[in-house]
């Protein structure tokens, strides 16, 4: 039987992404814990978040599983959702804290200034609601989901990725920034899919299936 | 194409079951919160809103079994209000698989709680729910004053003065709520959802009166309001949320369909 880990580390929504996995996964053991051991050998880990970075990476350290995840991200297939996408890359302006560093990139702050649609309307901040998800690459994690489908976001920050070629999804707000990204075993997303409704779980059931290896060089 | 506007059926809970009333009294049973739930789930809510308005303590633990069933079984963001007083019953919430915590009274008591509340779980999951009441009279610019203890206690506070405040101190989202209107099914307020989406930077969520399509129409592009949420004309089935999308988005308003 797979099992994958959903890696607890005190950073909010952790019942609501195990609770999707469940439902998209039956066959699947799904572990919501902090113990490396049980991270080490898990199939597939899935690491989540939601707060604020800084509380992310203190509490990261404070629970010893900086390591774990940097080798997770390095041999399996590897989720991570929005606080626990920004984490992997290698900065960010939320407490200007450092992250695991796993990706280039930094996280950044929508700037209040260029926060207004083409009509010169307002955007507010945080990033509340459903927006349309436009795929960069064709990946397995994408499979039956329509190219443009909308998932729920809830966020201040978003990632500036330091190569181009990692980003998979781009959502306008009001400028095009990096949804989802990817590279070899790792699929990262800002949106919630275990929020996400239809195009959420079945994101969820891809990664359920994904074996870790991306096919977008087609 | 970008953000669509949300359209959140909201529930208000007390012993387990969903009711409703007219401006904040005569309540009504609606029914079983989970089932009710699931039907606006499969109707395409963008969000669901729970309001626990239990009067007495002996039954706040309900609200939490309500949120952990309906988590289990419906996929979409929840907020869940009402009692809210501590830090340490918005993690109890967000544990039980709230994904925002609305908090009203308690902000107005203890302002400090929003912040400590949003430092610790992240200004995405802190939703500042704002009763207000008109209080200017005829011929004065119009003035809605913050109303607490479940609209029956006048703070004396501005309510766009406060909202502001609210965003400050680390709310990621307003709930605005117009006692004169709620229950009357005669539209929003819509001044003061304009006043207050005008003045913050934070979403607004409109809330109070709406009685027919309209009115969500209007509080979207006359109120300027980032969400709209409504309870009395899902309840009873006059309009399913698809009906409200599909008519939103037939006046030019993005929705998720």
């Amino acid at each position: 039987m797979s099992s994958i880990a959903v890696v607890d580390y005190g950073m909010g929504n952790l019942r609501s992404v195990a609770k999707a996995l469940e439902h998209v996964a039956p066959d699947a053991r799904i572990v919501v814990t902090s113990d490396a051991g049980e991270i080490a050998q898990a199939d597939r880990v899935v690491f989540p978040g939601v707060g604020a970075m800084p509380d992310c990476m203190r509490e990261l350290e404070a629970r010893g599983l900086r390591q774990v995840l940097v080798e997770a991200a390095q041999t399996k297939p590897f989720l991570g959702i929005c606080l626990g996408m920004q984490a992997l890359f290698e900065f960010s302006e939320e407490g200007n804290v450092a992250g695991l560093g796993v990706l280039p990139g930094k996280v950044r702050l929508f700037p209040r200034e260029e926060m207004h649609d083409t009509q010169g309307q307002r955007l507010k901040v945080p990033h509340i609601g459903w927006n349309e998800v436009h795929q960069a690459v064709s990946h397995p994690m994408w499979n039956g989901i329509t190219n443009g489908a909308r998932f729920y976001f809830v966020h201040s920050y978003y990632v500036e990725a330091g190569n181009p070629e990692l980003v998979a999804a781009f959502t306008h707000y009001p400028f095009a920034f990096a949804c989802a990204v990817a590279r070899n075993n790792i699929f990262a997303v800002q949106f919630h899919p275990e929020k996400s409704q239809a195009a959420g779980l079945k994101l969820l059931a891809n990664f359920a299936e994904w074996n870790g290896t991306a096919t977008n060089l087609v | 194409m970008g953000l669509a506007k949300r359209i959140i059926p909201c529930l208000d809970v007390t012993d387990g079951r969903v009711v409703k009333g007219v401006n904040f009294v005569a309540l009504r049973d609606a029914g079983d919160p989970v089932e009710i739930a699931r039907r606006y789930d499969e109707q395409g809510a963008d969000e669901l809103t729970f309001l626990d308005i239990t009067a007495s303590s002996d039954n706040r633990g309900l609200i939490l079994h309500i949120i952990e069933e309906v988590a289990a079984q419906v996929f979409i963001p929840l907020t869940v209000g009402g009692g809210v007083r501590a830090v340490d019953d918005v993690r109890r919430l967000l544990n039980a698989g709230a994904d925002k915590v609305g908090i009203n009274t308690a902000a107005v008591i203890n302002p400090q709680l929003v912040a400590d509340a949003s430092s610790r779980f992240g200004s995405q999951c802190i939703v500042v729910a704002i009763d207000a009441k008109q209080v200017s009279v005829a011929g004065e610019p119009l003035r809605w004053n913050v109303f607490t203890h479940g609209g029956r206690k006048d703070t004396g506070l501005d309510a766009v003065a406060w909202a502001k405040k609210m965003e400050q101190m680390g709310a990621g989202e307003i709930l605005l709520t117009s006692m004169d209107r709620d229950g009357t099914k005669i539209g929003f307020n819509l001044d003061l959802t304009r006043a207050v989406a005008d003045a913050v930077g934070i979403p607004v969520i409109a809330s109070g009166g709406v009685g027919n399509l309209d009115h969500l129409v209007d509080g979207v592009l006359k109120g300027h309001a980032d969400a709209v949420l409504a309870a009395s004309i899902f309840h009873y089935g006059e309009y399913s949320v698809e009906q409200a999308k599909r008519y939103m988005a037939q006046h030019g308003i993005e929705v998720r369909l």
